[in-house]
């Protein structure tokens, strides 16, 4: 059964999933330290793409296909009439930067799916990366969650923008569906309910 | 004090169910314990030595009599019939049962109370001055702001699971009470030009085991900004701070690592999207809130009182608790009051369930049912009359709570260290106690003076050592527990770091260090000078030369 729950005008189901993710295949060179925006600042240890790797990628010929970040860059001239056509769609991990996504697809709305993948639960890096997809970079499509994604993240995932939710696979999708609904009134203003509670209810004099 | 309306309390009833049902799903087995831990973390679940510890929420320190009066009834319920005030004015539990914690969370519930947030790597209880909205150094009660801030950072989706732990302290007096330099954000609210309240915005202070002061990134917020600010703060925080290494992981390296005008770059930045958005509070929303907090019915007495002038001249013990426990007020003819949590020989901040019930009485009874916790770890009455305070004291020292020692050597705050803490590399507790009773004579720490002694089992610092007069940090060498000593660290707006004087001493050596430091004191300073001012002047070198001096050998 499919460990995928999409939102549809706010009613959570579980779904097959019509997209193929594509990985980058696994890299011979040892892991190096990479710097992010803050260059001077971000020795976090997350693997930086080789050349090798973004080459080495198998992209499907046919098909809907999410594409990591550093492919859909440097090989976009092999697929650009694909994102034309709407088969093309773009995963990032958590430490990437979305100016470079937007640097090359200056449209993110041609892309009908953006995926972000958390590694750890506890990333929390993935709410920031959601709410500036859809509050700054006006995302509208699809935006999915994968990897370490579990029951307890799903509510705040919702509130950061987030349609489609594919739960860890040695999890139930289907109890955990609950708990995009734990909490109904909010307090704050976030991506799916931008206004405060305050400016929602009359809370009396 | 902020009361509860329908939303507030569905809120916390719904978090009720939650943290049940995940309880329920730790043990059934379905939640690993690495998956377990931020969940019970985010509400104030430590497993520590001996036990489960929890950590119930005060939000800036506010307390009824009735919310009181339930923490009793729960320490006794589920605990061992006593509780623990801590250093960010939240109330632990040491002896809950993991299985018990969804109960206890129903218990508090029911008289608006939880423990959401109380721990974890998220935007944390929000701290303030305990004299708040009565002291005479007041420009701006920010209770209401804070309030607000307390609805705003409750389950922020944005800010649920953060590089660390986020602390933001509010503070709007002339003297700062609130340590706000010490926090990942610290707000301090002052009349501008204009006389429009407004912010200074602190950022990046912190102790724990790279103790920093906050650096001011903002002179002046208009305070309808004062969440979308936030936002822009912890936005940048959340994306770029560290999360390879737990020690590097707070603000304050991120804003030491860029440099405050870096930081300040992409903190405005971010804010240029945020400023005027949804979250930017309304002239309703504050009045609303502040309506909450407005001056109690006091009644209209003189400013002097005869009978609490005559108690004090004829019976000096009220005198001493008067000097040292009650403190001036705005409204003439009232004063506050401290309850000291911290006789000699107790464990600092630990209260039993008796008596908490007893000093919910005694708010009922003088004080309009209302009192605030201190990060000194201590209990305030906020609103007593002057004509009141000679039956309050009698009524306090019959419950053990009127220890004459508050601002003393020994109102000394310490953590829970060896005797609860995994983390602790040393005790605590028992240093503080014989401290305690080594300077046990009144008279001798009322002519000490004005003394903060801090202590923290490890670097960690939730004792807050580094601005302690005097600091004391246990250490581990070679498997056995040391204590390093700090001096000149000070908190409020001259706020400092103490001094490391030298090689650590053993437990035993403790108290006997303690007392050399202050014979140094004594002899050294000038009448007007208070321990601090004195090792300020003359640095650390006498104190050191006499406390490391070889014993004198017998002629
Ligand atoms: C016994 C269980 C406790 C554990 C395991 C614990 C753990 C910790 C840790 C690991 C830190 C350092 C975090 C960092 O610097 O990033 C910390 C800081 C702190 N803790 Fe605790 N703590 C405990 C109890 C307490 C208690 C009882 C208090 C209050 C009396 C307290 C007050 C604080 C404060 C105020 C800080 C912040 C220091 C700062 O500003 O960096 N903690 N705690
Ligand atoms: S300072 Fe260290 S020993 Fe003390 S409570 Fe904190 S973590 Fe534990």
């Amino acid at each position: 059964m499919s460990n995928l729950i999409k939102l549809n005008n706010g009613v959570a189901s579980l779904v097959e999933d019509d997209w193929t993710l594509v990985q980058l295949p696994a890299t011979q060179v040892e892991e190096r330290k990479q710097a992010g925006k803050v260059v001077l600042f971000k020795l976090t240890g997350e693997a930086t793409v080789t050349d090798a790797q973004i080459a080495d990628t198998v992209i499907p010929a046919t098909g809907k296909i999410i594409l990591p970040l550093s492919v859909f860059i440097a090989r976009n001239n092999e697929f650009k009439d694909r994102i034309a056509q709407g088969e093309i769609g773009v995963w990032l991990a958590t430490h990437e930067v979305l100016e470079n996504l937007t640097q090359q697809q200056a449209d993110l709305n041609a892309l009908p799916i953006i995926a972000v993948f958390v590694e750890r639960f506890a990333d929390g890096r993935i709410f920031s990366l959601g709410n500036l997809l859809r509050t700054r970079f006006g995302f509208k499509n699809e935006l999915r969650a994968f990897g370490d994604v579990l029951r307890d993240q799903l509510y705040f995932l919702k509130r950061s923008g987030f349609t489609s939710y594919l739960v860890r696979a040695d999890r139930s999708a289907q109890e955990a569906i609950a708990s995009l609904n734990d909490f109904t009134k909010p307090y704050q203003g976030a991506v799916d309910e931008p206004r405060p509670v305050f400016k929602r209810y009359n809370r009396g004099a | 004090m902020y009361k509860y309306d329908e939303i507030d309390q569905q809120i916390v009833d719904e978090r009720v169910i939650q943290y049940r049902d995940q309880t329920r799903r730790y043990l059934a087995g379905e939640l690993s314990e690495d998956e377990f831990r931020p969940l019970r973390l985010q509400n104030g679940l430590y497993i520590q030595r001996q036990a489960p510890m929890l950590r119930i929420a005060v939000p800036y320190g506010m307390l009824s009599s009735k919310q009181l009066r339930k923490l009793g009834d729960i320490s006794k319920k589920y605990d061992k019939g006593y509780g623990h005030f801590s250093t960010r004015q939240n109330l632990q539990l040491n002896w809950p049962k993991l299985e018990d914690v969804p109960e206890i969370l129903a218990d508090l519930a029911t008289v608006e109370m939880h423990a959401i947030q109380t721990s974890g790597n998220c935007i944390r209880n929000i701290t303030t001055d305990q004299f708040v909205g009565v002291a005479p150094d007041e420009v701006i009660d920010p209770r209401a702001i804070a309030e607000i801030m307390r609805q705003w950072s409750t389950f922020h989706p944005e800010f649920a699971l953060l590089p660390r732990k986020f602390k933001i302290a509010v503070s709007g007096t002339k003297h700062d009470r609130a340590l706000v330099q010490a926090h990942d954000i610290g707000l301090e609210f002052y009349r501008d030009s204009n006389n429009q309240v407004a912010i200074k915005v602190w950022v990046g202070g912190g102790l724990g085991r790279t103790p920093i002061l906050g650096t001011v990134i903002r002179e002046h917020l208009e305070w309808q900004h004062a969440l979308t600010y936030c936002e822009a703060v912890i936005r940048v925080y959340n994306l770029h701070g560290r999360r390879d290494n737990i020690y590097k992981a707070r603000i304050k390296i991120l804003v030491k690592a860029l440099g405050i005008d870096e930081f300040r770059k992409q903190v405005d930045a971010e804010w240029a999207h945020l400023k005027d958005t949804d979250n930017t509070i309304t002239e309703a929303e504050l009045a609303r809130v502040a309506q909450h907090f407005d001056a109690m019915p006091y009644e209209n007495v003189p400013a002097h009182d005869a009978s609490f002038d005559a108690a004090v001249a004829s019976n000096p013990a009220f005198a001493a608790w008067v000097k040292r426990c009650v403190h001036p007020h705005k409204q003439a003819g009232y004063r506050a009051v401290t309850l000291s949590l911290k006789p000699h020989g107790q464990a600092p901040g630990d209260i039993t369930s008796e008596q908490m019930w007893a000093v919910a009485d005694l708010a009922d009874e003088y004080s309009f049912g209302e009192l605030r916790s201190s990060h000194e770890q201590n209990l305030i009455l906020a609103d007593v009359k002057l004509s009141d305070l000679f039956a309050l004291w009698e009524k306090a020292r019959a419950n053990g709570l009127a220890s004459p020692n508050i601002g003393l050597l020994t109102d000394i705050i310490c953590c829970p260290g060896g005797d609860f803490c995994s983390l602790a590399n040393a005790k605590s507790i028992p240093i503080a106690t014989a401290i305690q009773m080594q300077f046990d004579n009144l008279d001798y720490l009322h002519d000490i003076g004005e003394m903060e002694l801090n202590i923290s089992g490890c670097m960690n610092a939730c004792g807050h050592h580094h601005v302690g007069h005097i600091g004391i940090l246990g250490v581990d060498k070679d498997g056995s527990e040391w204590y390093q000593v700090t001096i000149g660290g000070k908190q409020g707006n001259d706020a400092s770091i103490g001094t490391v004087i030298g090689p650590s001493f053993s437990a035993d050596e403790m108290p006997s260090v303690v007392q050399k430091l202050i014979e140094v004191y004594l002899q050294e300073r000038t009448p007007e000078e208070r321990f601090i001012d004195t090792v300020r002047r003359l640095g650390v070198a006498p104190f050191k030369a006499h406390v490391y001096a070889k014993d004198e050998v017998a002629a």
